[in-house]
């Protein structure tokens, strides 16, 4: 057996890294703290990012998770999601019988209700609602983990948490998007015909065929399948904030907050950016 | 002076050479920040053995269990597996030696979403997908036993206490059958007829597995009770290693303090 003691005073090691300098934000102004932070936070997503589409493209894969998430996003979002979709079919029929009246183009209602929802309401309202939804719950899920230790354990077990936590869950959130989004523009025409029909009465095939005529799939493929782009900053974000968490049941919070709060802005940022994309590669 | 590590061998000599230990750490240094945590710390532990890594609070002993599992990365040094440095592997590469070892986490760690039996499936579900459904279930009904929680197979982690989860904790960081186990602080905020409990069991199992073992822990008497060899950490240092009677012997203060008032 080994019989060690030494003394308990410390050496300098030329190996021991330069004790680093103090973050900038506590230096400078705030506003260039704010900057700092800006650029760290896409510095990390970058850095996260890159970590889990190497982790996902490469096996094992992890196919029983996605499955179990795809349920998780899908199914199980279906509800709230039509609900959210018919709502907006009720109003926007209601708002655009009033504003066609005046000039004289009721006939225009069903087109402008089905290429209203169809184009932009339906995706945009589903990302938001699932961004709320599933972002929350994503991040609060591994933020928990996080606290807890549960994330160090599965690595610990010799299992890549960027495969089975990170894209697992980005994976469902790019997949269900569209057939979400789908389900949202089904139920906006149906309520946005119910309403129409309340006043007017119109068959509900006589509704589309108004709805749809003149109508190609470029008109409608690319806003539907624009909505996997939403899945991937949803799910890429969620589960971003929630494996970065530090600060216990408040950071916890913070992540499941943060989650929703980044997703629906970039949502609707980057829905600016691909309408402009749309326009210019399928007029 | 060569040591063993100096030797190149290749990978199934080193498993099988008796002259490497199982588990070594080099020159560890490691800070947060401005707080140096570990200050050139080496140790080794062979089959079978059963080392103790004591000191006060924020000495870094958690930290050298992060080092080895490679949860976190060194500043600088080396950590062996059969003679292998795994310090500054990837995480993919990390995973052949991580299958090697247990860990048992200070609060155990539990997946919450799952049973207590699933939990103790999950390593294997991951790594072992050839092997039998029914094999699988016997080794975690096994395992379930020798901790004493075969009864509660069922149950959520939620619906257990801190004790029960170490337990399962425990038969969840054995049941890949690693060559070496990492605890801990595995009797923290237990009371002391538990404490006594989980240090039989550490004991039980460690006669019957034959690990390498390295017990983080600032509880003197449960490392007296389990541990081969002790070593005593302070400022990010190895104050002394040895057996107990090697420390009720020295000189150095810090460690008779540290006797005195555990």
């Amino acid at each position: 057996m080994s019989n060690r003691e030494t003394t308990t005073t410390t050496t300098t090691n030329p190996a021991f890294p330069v004790q680093r300098a103090a973050p900038i934000s506590t230096q400078a102004s705030p506003g260039i703290g704010l900057m700092s932070d800006f650029f760290e936070w896409f510095g990390s997503l970058g850095v996260f990012s890159w970590q889990v589409l190497k982790a996902g493209v490469t096996p094992p894969y992890e196919w029983r998770e996605l499955i179990r998430h795809l349920d998780e996003v899908g199914s199980k979002s279906l509800p709230l999601v039509a609900m959210a979709g018919a709502a907006i079919g009720t109003v926007l029929s209601m708002e655009a019988r009033s504003s066609l009246s005046r000039f004289g183009a009721k006939a225009m209602l069903p087109s402008a209700i089905v290429y209203s929802v169809v184009l932009e309401m339906g995706p945009i309202i589903t990302g938001l609602v699932v961004s709320g939804r599933v972002g929350a719950g994503i991040g609060a899920e591994l933020a928990s983990m996080k606290v807890t230790e549960q994330i160090d354990a599965i690595e610990a077990s010799a299992i890549n948490p960027y495969r089975f936590l990170a894209a697992t869950r980005i994976l469902a959130c790019i997949l269900m998007l569209p057939l979400l989004t789908l389900a949202a523009d089904a139920t906006g025409v149906l309520a946005g015909w119910l309403t129409q029909t309340l006043v007017e009465p119109v068959s509900l095939r006589q509704f589309i065929d108004s709805g749809f005529s003149g109508a190609t799939f470029n008109d409608f493929l690319p806003p539907t399948f624009k909505t996997a782009v939403f899945g991937l900053i949803v799910g890429l974000i969620a589960c971003f904030q929630g494996m970065r968490t530090r600060g216990g049941a408040e950071g916890v919070g913070r992540a499941a907050t943060n989650s929703v709060v980044l997703s629906s802005l970039f949502v609707i940022l980057a829905d600016v950016v691909l309408v402009k994309f749309i326009l210019v590669f399928f007029p | 002076m060569t040591t063993a590590y100096d030797i190149p061998m290749k990978q199934d000599q080193l498993e099988s050479s008796e002259s490497v230990p199982i588990l070594a750490v080099s020159n560890l240094h490691k800070s947060f920040e401005s707080h140096r945590v570990l200050n050139g710390i080496s140790l080794s532990v062979n089959r079978g053995e059963t080392l103790a890594v004591l000191g006060r609070s924020g000495t870094g002993k958690s930290v050298l269990l992060r080092l080895i599992i490679g949860l976190v990365k060194p500043d600088s040094g080396s950590v062996f597996i059969h003679g292998r440095d795994i310090a500054n592997l990837s995480l993919d590469q990390l995973g052949e030696f991580r299958k090697k070892m247990g860990f048992l986490f200070q609060h155990a760690a539990l997946y919450d979403s799952l049973t207590v039996g699933e939990n103790v499936a999950f390593p294997l579900e991951h790594h072992k997908k050839e092997m039998p459904r029914s094999e699988k279930t016997d080794r975690v009904r096994r395992l379930l036993a020798e901790v004493g929680m075969e009864g509660d197979i069922d149950k959520m982690p939620s619906d257990i206490s801190g004790g029960m989860q170490k337990r399962v904790g425990l038969a969840r960081a054995l049941v890949l059958e690693p060559e070496i186990l990492l605890l801990d602080e595995p009797t923290a905020g237990l009371d002391p007829i538990s404490s006594g409990e989980i240090d039989d069991l550490v004991l039980t199992l460690q006669r019957e597995h034959q690990m390498a073992s390295i017990v983080v822990t600032h509880d003197l008497h449960s490392a007296k009770t389990i541990a081969n060899r002790l070593a005593l950490l302070d400022k990010g240092n190895v104050v002394i290693e040895g057996t107990f009677e090697d420390l009720q012997q020295s000189n150095i203060e810090f460690v008779q303090e540290f006797l005195e008032h555990a």
